[in-house]
């Protein structure tokens, strides 16, 4: 069912999640990430999906009383990313993360991309500019605000806030991003240069998305898996999933008979 | 089809019904109006009498004279001195303790029954009568760690007073940064403390100064605790200056030094039988007044512009 010669760059292994209340939210969960693909989560609300893309930055752990269980993998180093003994800074260090509603710091539009830089210590005026350019060509918002770096990053509007956002998870050079629900908050055009922003993307690295947006998942995503109630349904390149794919739960959430 | 006569009475009821419920509303805010004249009236009035009362005092004399048995030459010198000196020792104890604390209860401590302790405490601390404050301080400022009756005594009593107010309104300010914001920091690897100090404080700044101008308003106020402790009544003389002409510049014997502050000399004023000192005590009123307003339109404005860069 994989393509040959895909790399994995991460896995995770019989993963449960319960938060602080009890609630069993990921119930053994195995979906592999290729390297230099997206990956995209689709499911109905409250199926998982966002609970465990937060996993993968440990963003959990600012929450005290939410469990982890089984594993999360990280190639080529074998690093459990879960596991208690790795920093989740550390973690964070190496994946970064854009949100569902663009969240740019109140400062300005290039400290809020060189902030990733500053907090690992990085304080090279040079090295920083060249940085914060870089990233902002990435995220292709550079021709829109090169001419005011210094601007208040809320000035700019929704879709380039995102893009912003981009810029900074992008500033560190992350082995992996994910995206929560990226353009949910977001206009159709501003939604369309995120899309053709992340296909840019992956040349670079591997991407996980979780995304309401079926259409989305079937454009953008070289695999797509299926949650439903905490467990994953059923996992395979996007074309399957959505033309032929082998539970009739999935058929039918992707049909629209249910969902 | 022609209208249905069934539709138009329903209308008819409905905007009864609006009417009715829009009473209710011209009801309340015609009360809040009065009750808000009032208040600004009385206060207006209070003022506006202190002023009148004062103002053949009103002069730079009456800021640059000592207090006299003559109240013609009388003035507020040596009071305005001690309670601006105090008041520096106040804000230099008081703002690094009450925002550090506000930071620690906020974002590093375990939430569980020791944290619900101190915010019961914390709060209680702030509804405490100002005379309590200034019995504690007798007994462990001026006579158990000997440090006189002094400013230092006085400035670390103000201090206790300020407090609670400065971690109370720490903490709001802090609690009112979103969740995302915070996530957003830490997403891109963040430790605590970097997340304290690049985002969190710098984004509380504008609730945390009006907390600490709003808590020195009460502080440059309060009567009660610096009598406990034994500040003078009658003072003819400065402390040493805290600024001097010989390296290193600056010296800490006005800390040790007797004083007195504004409300105490008005104090000391209006207990005396003749008119005239009346005067003096309405003039010494109406500069208690003016400060505190001004310090807490300062706080207004500081707020205003901090807030007006930050935007989520």
């Amino acid at each position: 069912m994989v393509k040959k010669q895909e790399i994995i760059k991460a896995e995770s292994k019989e993963f449960n999640f319960h938060y602080a209340d009890g609630t069993h939210a990921l119930k053994d969960i195995n979906i592999p990430l290729y390297e230099k693909r997206i990956t995209a989560l689709i499911g109905p609300s409250g199926c998982g999906k966002s609970t465990f893309l937060r996993s993968f930055n440990r963003m959990h752990d600012l929450y005290p009383g939410n469990k982890y269980a089984g594993q999360i993998i990280l190639y080529p180093d074998n690093t459990n990313i879960l596991d208690k003994k790795v920093d989740p800074i550390e973690v964070r260090m190496r994946i970064s993360m854009v949100f569902q509603k663009p969240n740019p710091f109140p400062k300005s539009i290039y400290e809020n991309v060189a902030y990733g830089l500053r907090v690992r210590g990085e304080n090279n005026k040079r090295l920083l500019d060249d940085k914060v350019e870089e990233a902002l060509k990435g995220a292709s918002l550079w021709n829109e605000v090169k001419d005011r770096l210094q601007d208040l990053a809320y000035n700019l509007s929704g879709g380039q806030q995102q893009r912003l956002c981009i810029a900074r998870a992008l500033a560190t050079d992350p082995e992996i991003m994910l995206f929560d629900e990226p353009t949910s908050a977001l206009d159709p055009i501003a939604t369309v240069n995120i899309e053709e922003l992340m296909s840019e993307l992956k040349k670079k690295l591997t991407i996980l998305i979780v995304t309401h947006n079926m259409q989305q998942a079937a454009r953008i995503s070289d695999y797509t898996a299926y949650m439903y109630l905490g467990k994953m349904i059923e996992f395979d390149e996007t074309d399957i999933i959505f033309t032929n794919p082998s539970k009739k739960e999935t058929e039918d959430y992707i049909t629209g008979k249910f969902g | 089809m022609a209208i249905n006569d069934q539709n138009i009475k329903d209308l008819n009821a409905i905007r009864k019904l609006i009417k009715q419920h829009k009473k209710n509303d011209s009801i309340f805010a015609g009360v809040g109006l009065f009750v808000i004249a009032t208040l600004a009236v009385a206060l207006l009035v209070l003022f506006l009498d202190l002023v009148i009362d004062g103002y053949p005092k009103m002069n730079l004399d009456f800021f640059s004279n000592f207090p006299s048995r003559k109240a013609e030459g009388a003035g507020i010198l040596s009071a305005w001195v001690g309670s601006s000196l105090v008041l520096i020792v106040t804000f230099f104890v008081a703002v690094p303790m009450g925002v550090a604390a506000g930071i620690y209860l906020e974002e590093y401590a375990k939430k569980g029954w020791f944290a619900d302790l101190i915010e019961i405490n914390v709060a209680n601390l702030a509804g405490v009568p100002s005379i309590i404050y200034g019995l504690l301080a007798l007994g462990l400022f001026v006579y158990e760690f000997g440090l006189g009756q002094s400013i230092l005594t006085a400035g670390l009593t103000l201090s206790l007073l300020m407090l609670p107010i400065v971690i109370v309104s720490t903490r709001e300010a802090i609690r009112a940064i979103p969740v995302h914001i915070r996530e957003a920091a830490y997403a891109v690897g963040a430790t605590k403390w970097q997340v304290t100090l690049h985002h969190v404080l710098q984004y509380a700044m504008g609730g945390v100064l009006t907390g600490i101008i709003i808590g020195m308003a009460r502080a440059i106020g309060e009567t009660a605790p610096v009598i406990t402790i034994g500040a003078l009544t009658f003072i003819a003389f400065l402390p040493p200056s805290p600024v001097t002409d010989v390296v290193p510049f600056i010296n800490f014997a006005w800390l040790d030094a007797g004083f007195t502050v504004l409300p105490i000399q008005m104090f000391n004023w209006i207990s005396r039988p003749e008119h005239a000192f009346h005067i003096n005590a309405a003039a010494t009123g109406a500069v208690i007044i003016i400060l505190t307003l001004l310090m807490n339109g300062i706080a207004i404005k500081l707020r205003y512009n901090i807030r007006k860069k930050i935007k989520w």
